[in-house]
């Protein structure tokens, strides 16, 4: 744990503690996170950029996630083939992705690999060969994971939907990108984007683990403080102007199944409305919690949420799932049913609707949001059950908004009033903010 | 080495407990584990299992599906029910407070279930439509095939985990009670309880909700014998309405307890796994870009489980990749491992272990294993010899015996017509 006396590594400058996190900017600006967490021999290095596939102009969409591909295909220091069993060698895993706000690459092992992280990071924010051969076998790999998406009805029914339910702001476009820019994208483009947005002073650096604080800065100078910063990219976002009644759409395709998906224009993380429509959507379909890494492993408690009664309960969808992820910019909250087999969509539409309906009048009910509250307090401690997980949540939120964000998620819950959550149904969950989307298998 | 060194208590009624604290978050994990798995599923109806592990905590003798969904979730639960061939498994975190009310439920659903009509015909929906959703999906159609074709559908292995459209159909309440009676039981059951509680009170939360449980005279099944493919077989399965093929690639392998299995895991880590998906990756995604996944798996189990090679790949490549697996495993067999490969792969799995250990899910999961497989309460100490000790000379003979594309089955299902070699 560090204080605000404790002393810097060199080159860098203390400013501020929270007990449990030590941040400090380094001279490159580049800002580094640390937290000691000692139940297990491991440790947990993010290294996250403030680029995503909201940064991207028209023909370029995918290129984030394209460079990110890129940034494993070794470094001046690091050959091609050298790049696998640096963090294999420690038991460590590897891995990194790109969503609409933010790019980030991870590596967790035993905590005597800790020096190697920081390297393959330091060295992937500066060093990236871009070799043209491999930006094009790179080219069929992500066209092939964008066809494998395609597989899958309700993908196809997410992407539509998001393309839909924004007419100017760049979250319009899917983070994989559209076929026909990976068709086009060229060696030049991509390596112009890395030179671009990989900056020290666009980059936030998490560890947690059995570390050092001191001793894991002071390695984090050594290994990135020699990165010049430069002038980081002014990108402006077009503000979705305001929606002027529903929009929908349709899929025909042929399948199986038939798939429904209402998306509602949300809050931002750092809207105060953020909160309280957490909280609608636990009393809806169930607490998720906040941890994009770890939510996916655990489905929600949900049986007992409104829309599962409503619409499972009563057969006429075999699953329902809400969507909330905290973004810096305004974007969707979702729900989405699976119609059971021989059910309509119009049925099912009729029903979430009613049910959409009846809490926007109504509000919920005292025994609903303690519900609420349990379930996300629950969550917030399940979540943090790895070093991993912990370092993730600090460097999304600092790359969304700041990463004191995170420590103070439990008391904003429980700060969320009845009133609030009516007020935030009322005002969100209107047909004039709402986009309606169909897969209809022939 | 101290390792894990859980506790285990066997009650008088044959139910193994495992505990193991930890002090990571204030939470615990409860990991019920059944020989209920598809394996046992009755002659001519597969599916009744699946269709139990829908329907089990839908309501017991005391609670009905609407008390056991607000008990669990007033507390931030939600209990899972997975199911593999041999085992069923019940599985939710709660936090510490909240254990031993938690652990009553999932007794109560474990002991005493009803599975009421209502939610029965409610939960049929549901399966069927679950089937028609796998039917639309070219990797759980590939994988099935690939299954049936590998064990026949007169061995468990062969036959769909789900069940069948027809069998959703016309599976009654009284199947899943009988299902249910059979194979629920303290002397084929063992508990994992992992996290922020004294072992001690674990065996006694345990003893105190599942004491009175009786013990029956459930056994654990005995499988039919597996006879090795003799010669390649290939099939296609054609999903025009698709963007991908899935390649589901594979051979019947050898038993969990089998000697040679930790040089197989090592063969299985080096062909497909390493570094994100070892040579099948290097070869299929990194040199040819063929393919966002490629990976092989090993799935040693009571009986001679798959090892099953996967990609997918756009139609255009199909028989490019079928044939760059074909080189990669020929070359696999004929040559071995280099010994580079394989002091990287046994750092590697012995490394991975504080990973695989540090959460109380994994930790677990690990119990469960060892368990189930009678690996021993120190499993986790002498892990890292067992792999150490494998030789490069054992791991090419595990190539050389179950690596021979042709006798390799091999089935493609996705927007894909042609005929496969």
């Amino acid at each position: 744990m560090g204080t605000l006396e404790s002393e810097s590594a060199e080159g860098s400058r203390a400013v501020a503690t929270v007990p449990g996190v030590r941040e400090e900017i380094l001279d490159n600006g580049l800002k580094v996170l640390i937290q000691e967490v000692h139940t297990a021999p491991l440790a947990s290095v993010w290294c996250w950029y403030r680029v995503g596939s909201k940064d991207e102009r028209p023909g370029l969409t995918g290129i984030s996630h394209w460079v990110e591909h890129m940034n494993f295909k070794g470094t001046t220091n690091i050959p091609r083939e050298k790049v696998k069993g640096i963090i294999e060698q420690y038991g460590g895993y590897w891995n990194g992705y790109t969503w609409i706000d933010q790019t980030t690459y991870t590596e967790t092992a035993t905590r005597d690999a800790l020096d190697h992280m920081l390297f393959i990071e330091a060295e992937r924010m500066a060093n990236g060969l871009y070799d043209p051969a491999d930006v094009e076998s790179e080219r069929t790999v992500i066209i092939s994971e964008l066809q494998g998406g395609e597989n899958d009805p309700e993908q196809l029914l997410d992407q539509e939907l998001t393309a839909d339910a924004f007419h100017a702001h760049p979250y319009r476009h899917p983070t994989i990108g559209w076929l026909g820019d990976l068709q086009t994208m060229t060696r030049d483009d991509l390596f112009g984007y890395y030179r671009q947005h990989y900056l020290p002073n666009n980059a936030t650096l998490v560890i947690v683990g059995d570390v050092d604080t001191d001793e894991a800065l002071r390695s984090a100078a050594r290994q990135f403080g020699g990165i010049p910063a430069s002038d980081r990219p002014k990108t402006r976002y077009t503000p979705e102007p305001e929606q002027l009644g529903e929009r929908r759409f349709t899929i025909s395709k042929e399948g199986t199944t038939a798939y429904l998906k209402i998306g509602h224009r949300a809050p931002a993380a750092t809207d105060e409305d953020f909160f309280a429509l957490l909280v609608l959507d636990a009393v809806l379909t169930g607490a998720k919690g906040l941890n994009l890494w770890a939510s996916f492993r655990t489905p929600p408690p949900q049986r007992s949420a409104r829309l599962y009664q409503a619409l499972v309960n009563t057969g006429l969808a075999s699953a329902v799932a809400g969507g909330l992820v905290p973004t810096q910019d305004p974007f969707l909250y979702t729900i989405s049913l699976t119609a059971t087999e021989g059910t309509s969509l119009d049925s099912v539409e009729e029903a979430t609707l009613r049910a959409l309906e009846n809490v926007r009048a109504n509000g919920i009910t005292l025994a609903e949001l303690q519900k609420a509250r349990a379930q996300l307090r629950a969550r917030l401690v399940f979540e943090q059950d790895s070093v991993s997980n912990i370092a993730h949540q600090l460097g999304f939120f600092e790359t969304i908004a700041t990463w004191r964000y995170f420590p103070a998620i439990g008391s904003r819950i429980e700060a969320v009033t009845l009133d609030e959550v009516a007020k935030v149904a009322a005002a969100r969950l209107v047909s004039s903010n709402r986009v309606i989307g169909r897969f209809e298998p022939r | 080495m101290k390792g894990l060194d859980p506790t285990r208590r066997v009650l008088p009624n044959g139910l193994t407990v495992l505990a193991k604290e930890t002090r990571t978050t204030p939470a615990i994990t409860i990991y019920a584990g059944f020989h209920a798995g598809t394996l046992y599923d009755p002659i001519g109806c597969a599916g009744v299992a699946h269709f139990v592990s829908k329907t089990i905590d839908r309501g017991t003798t005391s609670r009905t599906a609407e008390q056991i969904a607000e008990e669990l979730e007033n507390r931030g639960v939600s209990l899972s029910v997975a199911l593999n061939r041999h085992a069923m498994w019940l599985v939710c975190t709660c936090l510490s407070e909240d254990f031993e009310q938690v652990l009553a439920i999932v007794g109560d659903v474990a002991m005493r279930p009803v599975f009421p009509e209502s939610e029965v015909e409610m939960r049929r929906s549901e399966i069927v439509t679950l089937l028609r959703q796998d039917q639309d999906n070219p990797a759980s159609v590939a994988m099935e095939a690939l299954m049936r074709m590998l064990y026949g559908e007169s061995h468990p292995y062969g036959r769909p985990m789900r069940g069948t459209l027809d069998a959703a159909a016309t599976i009654s309440a009284r199947d899943l009670q009988q299902f249910h009676q059979r194979r629920f039981a303290p002397q084929i059951m063992s508990l994992a309880l992992v996290g922020d509680l004294d072992p001690q009170r674990a065996v006694d939360v345990t003893t105190a909700v599942f004491g009175e449980w009786p013990s029956t005279a459930a056994t654990v099944a005995e499988l039919p014998p597996v006879v090795p493919a003799a010669e390649r077989r290939t099939q296609v399965i054609s999903m025009m309405n698709k963007a991908q093929a899935d390649v589901a690639y594979g051979f019947t392998s050898i038993r969990r307890l089998d000697p040679r299995y930790h040089a197989y895991s090592l063969m299985n880590n080096i062909l497909g796994q390493y570094a994100i998906g070892g040579r099948l990756g290097d070869s299929i995604r990194e040199r040819q870009g063929m393919a966002y996944y490629t990976f092989s798996s090993l799935d040693a189990s009571f009986g001679p489980g798959p090892l099953i090679v996967r990609a997918g790949v756009s139609p255009a490549n199909v028989e490019r990749a079928v044939a760059s697996i074909d080189a990669e495993l020929a070359k696999l067999a004929a040559e071995g491992p280099t010994v580079r490969e394989v002091v990287e792969s046994k750092q590697y799995l012995i490394g991975s272990m504080p990973r695989t250990l540090e959460t109380n899910a994994g930790i677990a999961t690990f119990l469960q294993t060892a368990e189930l497989f009678g690996l021993g309460l120190d499993y986790d100490v002498r892990l890292p010899a067992l792999i150490s000790d494998v030789t490069r000379e054992q791991v090419h003979e595990a190539a050389r015996t179950v690596l021979d594309p042709s006798r390799a089955t091999v089935v493609v299902a996705g927007p894909y017509s042609g005929s496969l070699q």
